[in-house]
């Protein structure tokens, strides 16, 4: 049943053959062709800008009031690229094979054997577009390594890459809208597919200035929409990211790939009370430096400064010496709540750790002394010189986190605890990124492709610019070749106007419920329900329980929801209203897919299946598959399975001891 | 960590729409707490405002990490608030005492029409973008990452240009509502790289001529953009494309 | 603005060198100069034809100055039409900066007077010649003119004008003209701070001097 067209061959020559052989579209014939996308992120404004180069003719959707803002820009750690600048052995097969392995053997060997080899590629159009990566003083580019790897393979601009990488793909994006082949709509929340003869032909939108619904119509739709990680309410992502684009496509035929993957990022800044709208994360590159650690006295109650050397827990070197604190992120953020949970916890929550960067203060302090020729440098002139280095690396996150915290992490540990970050799981898509539905594409974040159970350090980005630039220009041309027959439809065809009363119809239900509580005070319910039992540990009773609480607070939504003020007008609280409602559907699709799956692997860790030691235990036997829910109606899904086949990379129990 | 609450005024713009006459509305709000970001701080005013069956108040936000660049409240008198370097988002309440009044105002400047309440359309920023702020470059003609060194304080001068995030802070502080330091900022950042050269006199002219086209004002060095700027764009940045500007227009063959 | 700027901020150290010939009356320099020395340099300038022709110069300079810089401030203030209730003030920028389209209608208010004072009468009135040589007596004429109080508080208040429209005007201008070498920006504010207050001190001295009788 489900297809996902990887080509024959082996797999360093898959990608390669499949380009020679594709069919293309004559630049003539592109003019005629339109392409919606929606989101602009680095997977949206990729493609918008490499399809428009092309000459097809590209409308691009997103919900902020420019592209430039889309969450890919608060990405902070870096890109992984297969270029072995550094000379430490790394390789697009180690790339690949470091890429399955992270996540923890649930991707496609393929999808992440192209992924490897493309990202050279990338880091060379970005410097091309001006993107300021970090450089050395020979004036070539730095490199740093990132949480579970063991190559120096990261390229960064500070701690601000996503934000450059970005601002790069948007003024490509800018220079296709100035030379008339891209039309940007900002302020523009899709709210459904359109579907003529079972393929995607467009969408409609709500102008969220206007309130007006909008029919487009597209050739094909791409959803570059980004993850969902807000089914928890508190998550790093943004607070408009949302779910809807890609639910939407779910409930018009489009099957959901592995929903309960979600990452949890070991270091963020923890909660600080009931009022918390969001969680910052502090870049896992932090914890190239910094030490992870706490009290080995239960409940200890001192400062961090109080506690000598040989009463500190520094758990991750601990229990996995290879690694240390680099381990990836699903280790690193069960081990800080299993310690939490056991009673080690700092801060006044008792739900933190240290994450402390006295050492490498000192570290570097030793070695500045040491290039100054500063013999017998006294304790405060390293530290001094140490913390000028650490400024330089790190200087805007840990200025964040004083200006949050009210701390100064130069001289007290800075307080982390692992929050909601990534969303693995997504629409499902073929080795071409097409979705189920004809016609319907799926980039970045919102797709289920690359990362398996559990995404490595600087590899989101690295995803999002690949779809974008070197796959989708060349997959769709495939699906495009036998379109050049296809006039644009007129957006008066019955689709539209149904597609369009149905959108409308929801509005109004929900406008009309006109009960007593607000669209937060749902979404935060939600989010607890998805934090405490479809969060970082999972058990049978636990998604049980969700489940129904879910299913009770959904029809809690559509009878007590309460939204002020019109429709033909701005109006925020519809806005989320419409998100969250999708939210609580697709909160329930997590949980069933996370109680079908009774093993342990990457981000889901199912407390039912562990090892003596605590590890997550996987079930290669039967669990090796992707699992693919096809929407049958309210509460109702279909499983189907994608197996997965590693003929390279052999699965093995992963060890970061 | 202290852990009292504080009891506020504020003074907001509301505007229905952006024919409407807006006015302020005075608002109170308990128990906040200091750990609160400006922005939670306003969650939980419009919070009650739903409960109580009335209009949130609308005002542009999304990452809520400093970053996205979509927050712009001019917050008794200046841009994000008191704290210096600073969005409005990593504003937090320890900023405030108990029984402060806080004018909170949407960004003016006829470039940037308000919307809604504190929302106000920068779309004009995207059309400077489009009149020239990038580097022509296709998907796929690129040369090796590292075919082209560069110097390193070059480098780091373009980073902590490019580091803008398109807030307008800089035009709403400025008392020409000018654009200057925004369009340096990606002026100097392309121009200091070696990939922005073949473009370098074309971009500055055809971005000036747009700005002047949306309506900002011209640059009189006040420098109140920069004290403001929450990325500490440097107003040196303003030079630059000055000097930019006057080759481009003096060496120009059309 | 700033290539007039510079090109008036150049008339300005000409202007008070020749003017500060009047300090030569001082009893330390030659007592008995009595403006001797200030009227052949004020003769000079107005007999030589090159001068002349700079005069037309300087004239059109200061008239495009005032011309740009009103235009200036109408479009630039045009640009918000709506203001703010609590206003950023002095804590993003200094006042003067905010405040040279003020700054420079006093000036130009200060500039009708002066030339009213001296150009005028030096040009075309003809003043009283110095007693056997062919050139006027201007020294006498400021003499005269800065026996009013009033006089001499409006010319003290035009010169703070001047001072702060400098403090700001000098570095901007070279700002504006695309100076950003951080070493040279500190060189041109260093150099502007002290233009900005020993050309209008320079200045002021002159009608203090002469109501006090230090010199004439």
């Amino acid at each position: 049943m489900l297809n996902s067209k990887i080509p024959q061959g082996s797999l360093e020559n898959k990608w390669n053959d499949y380009k020679g052989h594709v069919k293309l579209v004559n630049p003539s014939n592109k003019r005629k062709l339109e392409i919606i996308i929606i989101g602009s992120g680095l997977a949206g404004a990729s493609a918008a800008s490499s399809l428009g180069e092309l000459g097809y003719k590209v409308k691009v959707f997103c919900f902020q009031d420019s592209p430039r803002r889309a969450h890919s820009i608060a990405a902070q750690g870096g890109i992984n690229a297969a270029k072995n600048y550094q000379n430490d052995g790394d390789s697009v097969f180690r790339l690949f094979y470091d890429t399955v392995k992270g996540g923890d053997y649930r991707a496609r060997e393929a999808n992440v054997y192209r992924l490897a080899e493309v990202s050279a590629n990338i880091i060379d159009q970005c410097v091309a577009q001006g993107v300021p990566f970090a450089r050395e003083y020979g004036g070539l580019l730095s490199n740093r390594s990132f949480g579970g790897t063991q190559v120096q393979r990261t390229f960064y601009a500070a701690g601000q890459t996503g934000q450059q990488l970005l601002i790069g793909a948007y003024q490509s994006l800018e220079r296709q809208v100035a030379l008339g082949n891209v039309t940007m709509y900002s302020r523009h929340e899709m709210l459904d597919i359109v579907k003529i003869d079972g393929k995607a032909r467009g969408v409609i939108c709500r102008n969220l200035i206007t309130g007006q619904l909008e029919r487009y119509f597209g050739h094909a739709v791409l959803l570059c929409s980004g993850g969902y990680g807000n089914v928890f309410y508190l998550s790093t992502n943004a607070m408009g990211s949302n779910a809807t684009a890609i639910w939407k496509a779910h409930k018009k035929g489009a099957y959901f790939g592995n929903p309960c993957f979600t990452q949890i990022h070991p270091t963020c800044i923890p909660v600080s009370g009931d009022h918390q709208s969001k969680l910052t994360l502090m870049s896992e590159s932090l914890r190239n430096d910094g030490r992870i650690w706490v009290p080995k006295k239960k409940d200890d109650k001192r400062r961090p400064s109080e506690i000598p050397e040989e009463e500190r827990d520094y758990y991750l070197e601990r229990r996995y010496p290879a690694f240390g604190n680099l381990v990836p992120r699903d280790v690193a953020s069960r081990a800080a709540k299993e310690r939490c949970d056991a009673g080690y916890g700092v801060g006044n929550s008792r739900m933190a750790v240290y994450l402390d960067y006295a050492s490498a203060i000192e570290r570097y302090g030793r070695g500045e002394a040491g290039k100054h020729h500063l013999e017998n440098a006294d304790a405060d002139t390293i530290t001094k010189l140490g913390k000028e280095v650490v400024k330089e690396k790190y200087g805007n996150l840990f200025d964040m986190y004083a200006k949050i915290t009210g701390e100064d992490p130069y001289t007290t540990p800075m307080r982390i605890y692992p929050a909601v970050h990534y969303t693995m799981g997504g629409l499902w898509v073929d080795y071409e990124l097409m979705t189920t539905v004809e016609g319907l594409y799926c980039l970045g974040e919102a797709n289920f492709s690359d990362h398996g159970a559990n995404r490595l350090g600087a590899s989101a980005l690295m995803q999002g610019l690949a779809d974008g630039y070197f796959v989708i220009p060349y997959t769709i041309g495939n699906y495009m070749a036998d379109e050049i027959r296809t006039a644009a439809i007129s957006t008066d065809h019955p689709a539209f106007v149904e597609a369009e009363k149905e959108v409308s119809d929801r509005i109004n239900a929900l406008m009309n419920i006109k009960g007593s509580q607000s669209v937060e005070s749902f979404h935060k319910q939600l989010g607890k329900i998805m934090w405490n039992k479809c969060g970082m540990a999972r058990n049978e009773q636990g998604l049980k329980e969700a489940i129904e609480e879910i299913r009770q607070l959904k029809k809690e939504f559509w009878s007590d929801l309460r939204i002020p003020g019109g429709i033909n007008e701005l109006n925020n609280e519809l806005d989320k209203a419409n998100r969250v409602a999708d939210f609580i559907e697709l909160g329930e699709l997590m949980c069933i897919d996370a109680l079908h799956r009774r093993e342990s692997c990457g981000g889901h860790f199912r407390e039912e299946m562990q090892t003596e030691e605590g590890e997550a235990l996987r079930d290669d036997e039967h669990f090796k598959y992707v699992a693919t829910w096809e929407y049958k109606g309210d509460h109702e899904w279909k499983l189907h399975e994608e197996d997965l086949n590693f003929e390279v990379a052999k699965p093995t129990q992963r060890s970061y001891k | 960590m202290d852990h009292h609450t504080m009891s506020l005024t504020l003074q907001v713009w509301r505007q229905q729409n952006a024919n409407a006459r807006g006015k302020f509305v005075t608002y109170k709000v308990d128990d906040i707490s200091p750990e609160m970001s400006f922005l939670e701080m306003f969650d939980v005013l419009n919070e009650k405002l739903v409960n109580e069956g009335s209009e949130p108040i609308a005002f542009d936000h999304d990452c809520r990490e400093g970053i996205c660049g979509s927050c712009s409240m001019h917050i008794n008198g200046r841009p994000h608030g008191p704290w210096a370097a600073t969005t409005v988002c990593q504003l937090h309440m320890r900023a405030f005492h108990d029984g402060d009044t806080i004018v909170v105002e949407p960004w003016r400047a006829n470039a940037f029409p308000v919307v809604k309440d504190l929302v106000v359309d920068r779309s004009a920023f995207d059309r400077i973008i489009q009149a020239g702020g990038y580097i022509s470059v296709n998907t796929g003609n690129a040369v090796d990452a590292n075919a082209t060194p560069i110097e390193k304080t070059h480098a780091d001068a373009a980073f902590a240009a490019a580091a803008c995030i398109g807030c307008g802070a800089c035009v709403a502080a400025c008392k020409n509502s000018s654009a200057m330091l925004f369009m340096s900022a990606k002026v100097a950042h392309l121009s200091l790289l070696p990939q922005g050269a073949p473009e370098r006199k074309s971009r500055v002219l055809d971005m000036v001529a747009q700005m002047d086209k949306e309506g900002f004002g011209s640059c009189t060095f006040t420098e109140a953009c920069e004290a403001v700027c929450p990325k500490e764009i440097s107003v040196t940045n303003i030079s630059r494309l000055n000097a930019e500007y006057l080759v481009a227009g003096l060496t120009v063959d059309k | 603005m700033a290539f007039t700027g510079l090109f008036l901020i150049s008339f300005l150290v000409v202007h008070a060198g020749l003017n500060a010939c009047i300090f030569n009356d001082l009893p330390v320099f030659d007592e008995n100069d009595n403006g001797d020395m200030f009227n052949r340099a004020a003769h000079f300038m107005g007999s030589s034809y090159v001068i002349r022709i700079m005069e037309i110069g300087l004239f059109a300079g200061i008239i495009l100055h005032i011309v740009q810089g009103f235009a200036l401030e109408a479009k630039n203030r045009s640009r918000r039409s709506v203001g703010y209730k609590v206003n950023l003030g002095n804590r993003g920028s200094k006042w003067y900066s905010r405040s040279m389209g003020l700054l420079g209608t006093l000036l130009l208010l200060f500039l009708i007077m002066h030339v009213a004072h001296f150009w005028v009468p030096s040009r075309f009135n003809g003043l009283e010649e110095v007693e056997g040589k062919n050139y006027h007596n201007l020294f006498q004429r400021m003499v005269d003119v800065f026996q009013s109080p009033l006089v001499v508080i409006l010319y003290v208040l035009g010169c703070i004008s001047l001072a702060y429209h400098l403090l700001h005007g000098f570095q901007s201008a070279f700002r504006t003209l695309g100076l950003q070498n951080k070493r040279y920006i500190v060189l041109v504010q260093g150099l502007g701070t002290a233009f900005s207050i020993v050309v209008p001190f320079v200045f002021a001295l002159m009608p203090i001097a002469f109501y006090f009788k230090w010199i004439g």
